[in-house]
Order: C-alpha cells, then structure tokens, then sequence
C-alpha cells in the first residue's frame, strides 16, 4: 500500500536564507522531478517552490527510504550542508500529507491568510509535475481535490477577502495622500506574494514606474521582469528613497531594513514631497517611528488588516468554516484512498452488479408474476451467473496485478469504467 | 428694498449652509447641486444688494464693520465659487459657506452707520485699494479653510483612524494644492492692495506712510505671508506644516481685520472712516 508523503519548509520552520537556496534557481523543480523520477522508491512526485515555501509531495512505499531521498534531495540541490537542515523542515504523511496540501492550496498556511497567488503556483507545479511525467493516480487525484477545495473555501468563506482586501486598502489610502497615482514611482523591497500582489493592483491604478529590490539580485530581476521594473540592490534604498512615492516592503530580514535616520536624510532633498510605507512583513522591515516624520506617512499589515477587517472574531470564525471544509475534504479523500485496494473494489464491483440485477428484476416483476417460484428462481440464478462471467476477467486481472506498481491505476480505471463512485465526483 | 434684499441674500446662504452640512453626512449628489445653487443664487442677490449700495453711497460699501463683513462675506463666496470651477471639490463648500453665512450673520446683528460718506471716499483708487485687499482676505480664508481640512485629514491617516471623516475629505494631495493655489493667488492681490492703498494715501492724505495701527498690522500680515510664501517656493515646505501656517497667519490677518479696525483707532478704523475724520 502506498503511502503520500509531504516534505517541505515554509515561512514558519525556516530562514528566508535557507529557503532561497531552493527557491532562486527556476531549474530547481525540474531537476528535483527528473532524479524523482528517476528513484525506484518514489512512485510520484510534485515539487513546489515559491518565495515562502519549498515542498515536495511524494507517493512511495516505504516512507523512511523515500524521505532520505527527497531530503538528501533538497540538500544537493540547493547546496546545503546537511547538519540543521532537518530541523527546518516539516514531514507529513498520509491524511496529515492531504491536509497539509489542502490548507496550502486554500491559502490558509501562507504568510498573509487568504492571499490568492499560492493557488496558481500550485496549479503550476502541478502542469510541471504533469509535463515531467512524474504525476501518477494518486497526485492526479489529489491535485484536482485540492483545488475544488481551494475554490470551495474561496466562494464558500470570507477568508480571501481579506487579502485582496489589503491591496485594495493600500491602493485607496495612496490615493487620499496623492489624489492619483499616475506618474508616481514605487519601490518594491522583497518578494513576498502579498507583496506582489499589491503591486499589481497599484499598476493596475496608474503607477508606471517601479523598482524591485531584493537580497539575491537573481530574484529581483526576476521579479522585475514580471512588472517591467527595474531591479536594485538592497545597499541601493538610501537613493531609491529620493525618487519613489510609495514603497512597498516584504523581505523576511529580521533586522528593520529602512531607519528613521535614512527616511529623515532624505526628505528635505525630495523637497517634502510625501512618502507612502506599506510594510507587509513580519517582523516590521520599516522603523515604525518614520510615520511621526512630517509627509511621511507608514502602514504596517496589521493596519491595513485594521482597515478592511471589522473584527478579529469575524476572521477567526471564516477561517474556522475553513478548516471544517477541509476536513470534510480530508474525509472524502480517504474514502477515495481506500477503495484503492484490490478487495474493496471487487466487493464494490460485485455489490454494482446485485444491485442491478435486484433493479432489473423488481422493473420486470409484472411480467415475471405468471412464473411458477421455482421458474422464477431459475431467472434469479441466471442473471446472476450473467453477471458473475461477465466481472470473473476483470477481477482476475486486479487480482494479478495486486502487487505491482501499476495497481492503482487499473483500479482507478475500473472504477471510472464501472462508476463505482457512488458520489460521482468529477475531476 | 436694499435690505430686503440683503436678507434675502442671507436666508438662500442659511439654506445653503444646511444642504451643505446634509450632503457632508448623507453624500448625496444632488443635495450638493441643490445647495450650490442656493449660494449661487445668494450670491446674485448680494451682488445686486452691494452694486445698489456702492451706487448709493458713491463709494465701496465697506466703511463701517457692518458693510466690511457682508462685503467679506460676499469676497469668501465670489472665490469658493471660482475654486469651485478648478477644483470640483464639493466637502470645500461645506466649509466655505458656512464661514460666508457666518459673516453674514455677524453683519446683521449691527447696525448702519448713515452718516454722509466724505468726498475723499469717492476714489477709484479706494475701489480697487479695497476690491482686491477683500479678494486676497478671502483667497486667504480658503487658504485658511483647506490647512483646517489638511490637518484633520492628516491626522486621521497618521492616527490611522479610516472612519467617515477620512471618507470625506479629499486627499492630502488636493488639500495642500489648494492651499497653495489660494495662497499664490491671494499674495499679490494683498500686495497690490497694499500698494494702491499707500497710492491712494498718497494722492488724498499726502501721505505714502502713517504708521497708522492698521497700516503697520497689515504690513505684518504681509510678512507672514510672505513667509509662507517663501517656505513653500525656496525651502519646499508642504504639507503639515504649511498648514499650520497658514492658520497661524490666518489669525494675524483676522486680527488686522477686526482688532486693528476696532480698537487701535487710526484713521483706518471704523470709527474714523464712518465720519470721515481722518482728514
């Protein structure tokens, strides 16, 4: 019996330092498919790589050996000296693997709650994971539950307001400090995807010129290349501040990146124009002192959050419908998940074939109502031997195939054939 | 006739104040255009209050404080009603028409002076001396009205208190240009008022200069304004602290206005100018 397999590291388990070693290389998911592909202990693979998470999904027999070989994986392919490395990841397997990817998907693991971009990627790893041949039943499966799931939790709670919320909030509170935004100029710091996101809609509202500027000059130019930015270093902020109206910041540094002391040199060479801080991370990137400085003017998430969220308990309470969705999910998964044992799916095929017979014999009760019981018996035994040749063949061929690698997906099949899913769920 | 005419105007700008004040809390269009031209109307009718009145004393109808505050009054609307044009900015009328009824209000409590106006009055250069000191007083009472604005509205976004008054203030941005816009426009027109004063002087009095308490206090007032002026074009100055300025010469200017014509005697004074004594 297989086994799903979830290994990874996300904004919580680990530093943004080690993430970027597997995250800045766009090839690195490529690679990472092709030598899981190429493992005999992993039967399929998924990996997904965004600024705040770095995760493989595995299916393989035997979860310790297919462990070692993601890690050590992950280990080769950003580089990394092994000894703490396991410490910041996470491992989960089984149902907690189903729900792990279930949460992701419906944005409930991410830095900002119910930001919209993770769907997307994941949708993105997984055509990769397709186009790599790597997919397989169960991830199929499990890919296309993950955004039904992510789509139900989208329409049926709140919990994604809130984000795209806070760009929106972000854009209107620009545009009562400079009435519009067209001609200003902001700086993006970080690339976080909330960070992102708000940048788009400040594009979308006028701003024409931007810059990016990141750690790893690699991923700022990537990120620039996305909004047509111009990509900067870090050491480049002090000069960037003379010129820009807006930044916007998401690095996950621990140390405050932009001081009171370097907001203050340079306002009087800006001649007092205003400057407009959104700083999305966490801890703060920006000195929270810089909003007493006159036409300076910071807001920090949990403002923003402030801005467009009534009450806190109305937050708990979506993310709370949330959850109960996703269980409800979890469940229908392991039902699913079960039935792809070589038993459950012959008595399935077998309990299909009665209840036809049962169906068919009650429709054609009035004709068979002049039959004496013992004629009536012999019509019984004769449906039923029916059925039984017509499913011995295919219940011999799972039967022979109960330990090959293959088996889930003949079984899937003969499912999809007979529709022994009795909910009919569609992909 | 002439002061049936006068409340009229008064009446239509109380209205007017009201629809304003209602737009602001219900944010209905049509309450605002109602209301405009309830003041637009006002404004007509004082107009034609003050033209019968100039024609009927043969000079600028300002020389006690009674015809100085309804002639201020109507100042305040005449430029709200320009800015009105440039700016389309609908929460200014709410704070301009209230200030313009308000004096209004003021002026009706007092009584006329009905001494006969001394011939030395009937000078175009008293006409243009007091038309264009009148325009800069309310360009500078705009000036005045939008730093209030700015300083709420900055307040509210530092405080990060994003509640109904933040919904309807404009932005930061639009505040601070028609401070300074008024403020460009309001300068020269104190200064060109002051000028043609001293011209008048000169050509009546004999005199450029008097140190007369409302000359000196109005040369003050320059000054600060001057100031603000010179912050704002030299050092770059914007924002709050333009503001606070202006509010701040704002006061002086109204203490030019009411104290200095009130109580330091001269020959600017109320007083004075009712009976003509000054000369």
């Amino acid at each position: 019996m297989s086994i799903i397999l979830n290994i990874g590291m996300n904004h919580q388990t680990a530093p943004v330092e080690l993430r970027e070693c597997l995250a800045s290389d766009p090839g690195t998911a490529k690679k990472a498919l092709a030598a899981m592909r190429d493992s005999d202990e992993i039967k399929e693979a998924m990996f997904l790589s965004t600024c705040n998470r770095v995760e493989a999904l595995v299916v393989a027999d035997h979860r310790d050996r297919a462990s070692e070989i993601v890690i050590g994986l992950m280990e080769s392919l950003g580089n990394i000296s092994t000894n703490s490395f396991a410490d910041h990841l996470y491992q989960y397997e089984g149902l907690e693997a189903v729900r792990h990817v279930f949460r992701v998907a419906s944005s409930l693991d991410s830095m900002v709650v119910g930001e919209p971009q993770i769907l997307g990627q994941i949708k993105a790893a997984y055509l990769e994971a397709t186009k790599e041949k790597t997919s397989g039943v169960i991830i199929n499966r499990l890919m296309h539950r993950a955004f039904h799931v992510a789509k139900r939790v989208r329409t049926e709670t709140g919990i994604s307001e809130a984000a795209v919320s806070i760009s929106y909030a972000a854009v209107e509170l620009a545009k009562k400090i400079f009435h519009e935004l067209d001609g200003k100029k902001a700086l993006l710091i970080g690339a976080g995807e909330m960070a992102e996101l708000a940048a788009r809609h400040f594009m979308a509202n006028g701003i024409r010129s931007m810059s990016v500027a990141n750690r790893t000059v690699e991923r700022a130019v990537e990120v620039a290349r996305q909004f047509g930015a111009i990509a900067v270093s870090l050491q480049e902020i002090p000069y960037q501040l003379l010129e820009v109206d807006i930044v916007l910041s998401s690095t996950a540094s621990s140390e405050i990146i932009i001081t009171r002391q370097m907001v203050k040199g340079c306002l009087r060479k800006r001649r007092n124009r205003p400057l407009f801080f959104i700083d999305i991370a966490v801890p703060r990137d920006i000195d929270p002192r810089v909003n007493d400085l006159d036409n300076v003017y910071l807001f920090d998430i949990d403002d923003l959050k402030g801005v467009t969220e009534s009450n806190l308990e109305q937050r708990r309470k979506e993310a709370a419908r949330a959850e109960s969705i996703i269980e409800e999910e979890v469940v229908k998964f392991d039902r699913w998940l079960q039935t792809l044992a070589v038993v459950p799916t012959i008595i399935s095929l077998r309990e299909k074939a009665e209840t036809i017979i049962q169906n068919e014999l009650s429709r054609s009760s009035g004709l068979l109502a002049s039959l004496s019981p013992s004629q009536k018996q012999a019509v019984i035994t004769l449906s039923r031997s029916i059925a039984e040749k017509i499913l011995n063949d295919p219940i011999l061929f799972l039967k022979d195939r109960s330990d090959r690698p293959t088996l889930p997906t003949y079984l899937d099949v003969t499912r999809r054939l007979f529709k022994l899913d009795e909910d009919g769920e569609k992909e | 006739m002439s002061s049936l005419l006068f409340y009229m105007a008064l009446a239509l700008y109380l209205i007017s104040t009201g629809g304003f004040v209602v737009f602001i809390i219900r944010q209905k269009k049509w309450v605002f255009t109602v209301s405009l031209w309830f003041l637009i109307g006002g404004f007509v009718l004082h107009t034609v209050f003050l033209a019968l009145r100039a024609y009927g004393l043969g000079t600028m109808p300002v020389l006690d404080l009674k015809s100085a505050f309804c002639f201020f009054s109507w100042s305040v609307v005449l430029v709200y009603l320009l800015f009105h044009r440039k700016f389309q900015l609908m929460v200014l009328g709410a704070f301009a028409a209230p200030v313009a009824t308000l004096l209004m209000i003021v002026s009706s409590t007092m009584t006329w002076t009905n001494t006969p106006v001394s011939p030395i009055f009937k000078s175009a250069w008293l006409a243009i001396h007091v038309i264009t000191i009148f325009l800069g007083d309310a360009l500078f009472a705009i000036t005045f009205l939008s730093a209030v604005m700015y300083l709420i509205q900055e307040k509210q976004i530092k405080t990060k208190n994003l509640g109904p008054v933040y919904k309807r203030l404009p932005s930061l941005a639009t505040l601070d240009s028609i401070n300074y816009q008024s403020l460009v426009y309001g300068f020269p027109l104190l200064t060109i008022g002051m000028i043609t004063g001293s011209i008048y002087a000169q050509l009546d009095l004999g005199s450029y200069w008097q140190w007369d308490p409302k000359e000196v206090w109005s040369l003050i007032t320059w000054l600060f304004y001057a100031a603000l002026l010179h912050e704002r074009l030299a050092v770059g100055w914007r924002g709050r602290r333009a503001a606070i300025m202006s509010i701040v010469c704002f006061a002086v200017l109204l203490f030019t206005f009411i104290g200095a014509g009130l109580w330091m005697g001269g020959y600017h004074s109320f007083g004075s100018l009712g009976i003509g004594k000054a000369l």
